[in-house]
């Protein structure tokens, strides 16, 4: 199966590159109040029920993809097969 | 074991992108240890090991987050065994992040809030001297160690630190007006509630001789190898 795991600092920690970001799309123009920065996972995991996919990447997320003091994360399963 | 009692063994794990291991064990030798590299590889820490430094460096490229992918070295396991069982460890800047990551000490180290690599002297105030490695310091003394990082912006929330407050376990911060990264109530050092455990983000390893601008790291770095020297004398 494939996952897409998207991790986004916490609302209210502060987020310099979002900010960065907002204030270079501010420069050029765009009508930008507030950008936040994270990062995106893509997996290909070796296993075919969803729902145990899914605890995995629990796990996953857990214990090294985010560092839940600062983030938050959301995963996306879908089957290609 | 360590050959002479006097100079206790300190085990400075290297990872692949560490880059401070050399100097460490330079300034630790200098302080009076006998300092040995140790590959990130090893499952185990020498025999008769009294404490042990992690350096500042880039393990891992720092990818995904600074030390998140270190903390699962297999030196790591045998650290975080010795940290268990009340071993000195000393997280020095990516070491630090490294211990943080790996839940051994509290809150997470984020980007600096300028989104700049700071690389100057600052000056830290050690608001706790009565600790294995601040023990040659005075309460409130200020101490002149240069920083040099991207990543070193400490968080913890409210509630975290005011337990941290409470225990005594904000052992270093910057001194007022010197915060070089938004750190969080200028918070530059914090150890482990047992106290033996201590990261901070300045380089002590580079403060230990007038001829680099300053020598007040091996006040830490000296602290350290007193208290483990008496560590590894209780071991014989």
């Amino acid at each position: 199966m494939r996952a897409t795991v998207l991790v986004r600092p916490k609302p209210g920690i502060l987020d310099p590159q979002g900010q960065a970001v907002e204030s270079s799309l501010r420069h050029l123009g765009f009508a930008v109040a507030e950008a936040r920065v994270g990062k995106l996972v893509e997996l290909e995991v070796e296993i075919d029920d969803a729902a145990e996919a899914r605890v995995q990447l629990e796990r996953m997320c857990e214990q090294l993809l985010a560092n839940p003091l600062i983030e938050s994360y959301e995963i996306e399963l879908r089957d290609d097969a | 074991m360590s050959g002479d009692p006097e100079r206790p063994l300190v085990a400075v794990a290297c990872f692949p992108g560490s880059n401070d291991d050399r100097d460490a064990v330079s300034a630790l030798e200098r302080v009076g240890a006998d300092a040995r590299r140790v590959w990130h590889d090893e499952p185990e820490l020498p025999e008769g090991t009294a404490a042990v430094v992690l350096p500042g460096g880039f393990s891992y490229g720092d990818y995904l987050r600074c030390g998140a992918i270190a903390r699962f070295s297999p030196i790591m396991r045998a650290v975080t065994a010795f940290a268990g069982d009340g071993g000195l460890v000393l997280g020095i800047c990516n070491g630090f992040q490294i211990l943080t990551e790996a839940g051994v000490l509290p809150g997470v180290l984020r980007a600096n809030e300028s989104l700049n690599f700071v690389c100057r002297d600052v000056r830290v105030r050690v608001e706790e001297a009565d600790t294995a490695f601040t023990s040659r310091c005075a309460d409130g003394q200020d101490l002149t160690i240069p920083v040099k990082h991207g990543e070193g912006c400490w968080f913890a929330g409210e509630e975290l630190l005011a337990e941290l407050e409470a225990n005594g376990q904000i052992v270093l911060r910057y001194a007022p007006g010197e915060n070089p990264n938004g750190a969080v109530d200028d918070v530059a050092g914090v150890r482990n509630a047992t106290g033996n455990v201590f990261g901070l983000m300045p380089h002590p390893e580079h403060a230990v001789d007038l001829l680099l601008g300053s020598a007040d790291g091996a006040l830490i770095l000296g602290s350290l190898v007193d208290a483990a020297r008496l560590s590894s004398a209780a071991l014989v």
